[in-house]
């Protein structure tokens, strides 16, 4: 197990390098940093001047190297726009998103997977075309709109829960399900499938012939091995909240990275997008490590060298 | 009393085109101690037939029997809960393919504890202990390590053990095998059989063992059924089945081995003509006259079953001497 992590570990950072070259050289691609930093009125003396003081007409490697030693010291550098640290501003925000894209896999998890399993052990029954529809309507509903129905029926109507901000907990939960109820379908479907299959395999019907209980042959012997491909899909939805979270906070007035990184487009502040884009990206494959490790451990045959 | 008796056993299943009638009648009967082949091609029913013996049949099948009982216990009236608490415990079935019949995600000791502890509610100790034993009897070297290790780590030889490991573990009455050495290679397929002996004779169990492999009969029956398009056309103790076949079709399939000195080198080997009739439908009369060379239309229309002394039966209007070729 433990070269299966390292090995993977290993994988991980290579991958985590690319990216960051990337991301650098994006920043680099998107125009001269010069030519914005010195502002639109400055003259080309007054550019080349910004140049050499920041460095720029030092080749790129040399460049990406004094980038990525800062950022290893934990300096992702400094929003002219905001006027402070970028590190600073994003970690600020990154808590709310945690929390809600955390939350909101929470939800999607205790929906799907119990429909999943429900669903493929009353196969082809009003059952399971009930979980079916109910994973259609949410992989058809765009989930702005399914936020703003929410907050017309339980916040408005109801007033059950606050409508917007991110002060408490309850401010969470309308959030959280909107976004989570978006991730459902897929994890659903693929539960179901899984389950399908493996309940169909031989190893299930030796778990049978040996007189396991049904509920026992299901949840254990079957669940096990469906919820290997769950797993996987499960840390890509949790990055694709981290990261897409952008509509769902707007609606609610959340001040998380989503947030951040809409306002950051608008006034174009490239240090911080640039910022925001490497540390998702680090997240995710965090994630998919995390998901590789736990993979690891459910299903033995990945732990072979 | 005989330890397990099957009488007229049908096993149909709904098809687009009209009922599939894939076990049309079949009765034959096991005792303590006893291996008793099923023999036949792909398709022809033997292994629906198994899997209705434990209640595992394909929910789209309807399975009745004129007789269907289990050392005293009639099988017919069993629910789902009281099938689980004879599979296992009384009677168990093995495999063909032991290397996707053992779940993956688990240690062989849990897979064997798990079993054991089902139908002896106790301490994870004994069943352990219990593991350990059944692993030792079946030939496994190394038990204690084995139980450690996951389905992945063994060969196919040794997880087919540990497969007939999970079967005997709980000291059942009756084995169902089900085809359990056709994904091995051929000497460990020796292997298996003679431990499958052994344990039959130390512990004297019943045998069901179903197969394609009229070689592996003539070893390893006691007594043989030959099955063909839903019917067993053909039961006779394993001795008396070779030297004196009987049905056309029984004697088709014997000549269908080549015979080491006998069948030359380049010679083709036998094959039955024709193929297996469809069974889509109502049947009547012998499923096999199409592919016979002696049928005459009476093979049409009924038909019927003879007896050539007190074991040997056989379903034919004709006698061994008028379908001689």
């Amino acid at each position: 197990m433990l070269a299966f992590a390292l090995k993977r570990l290993g994988l991980t950072l290579l991958v985590l390098v690319s990216v960051s070259i990337i991301t650098f050289s994006l920043v680099r691609l998107a125009g001269d940093p010069a030519i914005a930093l010195a502002g639109p009125e400055a003259t080309s003396e007054e550019v080349e001047a910004v140049r050499a003081a920041y460095g720029f007409d030092r080749p790129l490697p040399a460049q990406y190297a004094t980038w990525l030693g800062d950022v290893l010291k934990g300096d992702l550098g400094f929003s002219n726009i905001l006027q402070r640290p970028v590190l600073e501003v994003v970690m600020e925000r990154l808590p709310v998103t945690a929390k809600l894209a955390g939350l909101s896999v929470l939800f999607a998890l205790i929906v799907a997977i119990p429909l999943g399993v429900v669903a493929a052990a009353k196969r082809n029954t009003i059952v399971d075309r009930l979980a079916l529809s109910i994973a259609v309507v949410g992989q058809a509903l765009p989930n702005f709109f399914f936020a703003l129905v929410l907050i017309l029926v339980l916040g408005v109507g109801l007033r059950w829960l606050p409508i917007s901000g991110d002060k408490t907990f309850l401010h969470y939960i309308m959030p959280a399900i909107a976004l989570g109820y978006f991730a459902t379908p897929a994890i659903m479907r693929l539960t179901r499938a899984g389950m399908i299959e493996v309940l169909d395999s031989d190893y299930i019907r030796t778990a049978r012939a040996m007189g396991l209980p049904r509920s026992r042959v299901v949840m254990k012997h079957a669940l096990r091995n469906a919820l290997i491909p769950v797993v996987s899909l499960t840390a890509v939805q949790l990055g694709f909240m981290l990261s897409g979270s952008i509509i769902v906070e707007s609606v609610f007035s959340m001040n998380g990275i989503g947030r951040l990184g809409w306002q950051s487009i608008q006034r174009t502040d490239l240090e911080v997008m640039q910022a925001l884009v490497l540390i998702i990206s680090v997240i995710y494959l965090a994630l998919n490590y995390m998901a590789d490790l736990l993979n690891g451990l459910l299903d033995p045959r990945l732990r072979v060298q | 009393m005989s330890l397990l008796t099957v009488e007229n056993l049908t096993i149909d299943i709904a098809h687009p085109r009209g009922t599939l009638h894939a076990v049309r009648g079949v009765s034959f009967h096991v005792e303590k101690g006893e291996t008793l082949c099923i023999v036949g091609e792909s398709g022809c029913g033997k292994s629906l037939t198994s899997h209705a013996l434990l209640g595992l049949s394909p929910r789209v099948a309807k399975v009745e029997a004129g007789a269907l009982s289990f050392d005293g216990t009639d099988l017919r009236r069993l629910k789902e809960r009281q099938w689980q608490k004879l599979r296992g415990l009384k009677m168990s079935m093995i495999f063909q393919d032991p290397m996707t019949s053992l779940n993956p995600s688990f240690t062989i000791g849990s897979l064997l504890e798990e079993v054991y502890m089902r139908h002896h509610p106790g301490g994870r100790s004994a069943a352990r202990a219990r593991a350990i034993e059944i692993l030792k009897k079946v030939g496994m070297s190394n038990a204690e390590e084995r139980l450690h290790q996951y389905p992945h780590q063994l060969s196919g030889g040794l997880r087919q053990r540990v497969m007939i490991a999970m079967g005997l573990i709980c000291g059942p009455d009756l084995l169902i095998a089900d085809e359990p050495t056709t994904a091995l290679d051929v000497n460990i397929q020796l292997q298996i059989l003679r431990l499958m002996q052994q344990l039959k004779e130390e512990m004297g169990l019943g045998i069901i063992f179903v197969t394609h492999d009229l070689g592996l009969v003539a070893r390893f029956a006691d007594r043989v059924a030959v099955m063909y398009a839903g019917r067993i056309v053909e039961t006779a103790p394993v001795a008396e089945l070779f030297a004196n076949p009987c049905h056309p079709y029984t004697r088709a399939l014997i000549n269908c081995i080549p015979v080491p000195g006998k069948t030359r080198p380049g010679e083709p080997l036998g094959a039955i003509p024709g193929v297996v009739p469809s069974l889509i439908g109502p049947q009547s009369g012998c499923a096999f006259r199409d592919r016979c060379a002696h049928a005459t239309p009476l093979c049409a229309k009924t038909l019927e079953r003879k007896r050539d002394g007190a074991a040997h039966v056989y379903e034919c209007h004709y006698t061994p001497e008028e379908t001689a070729a």
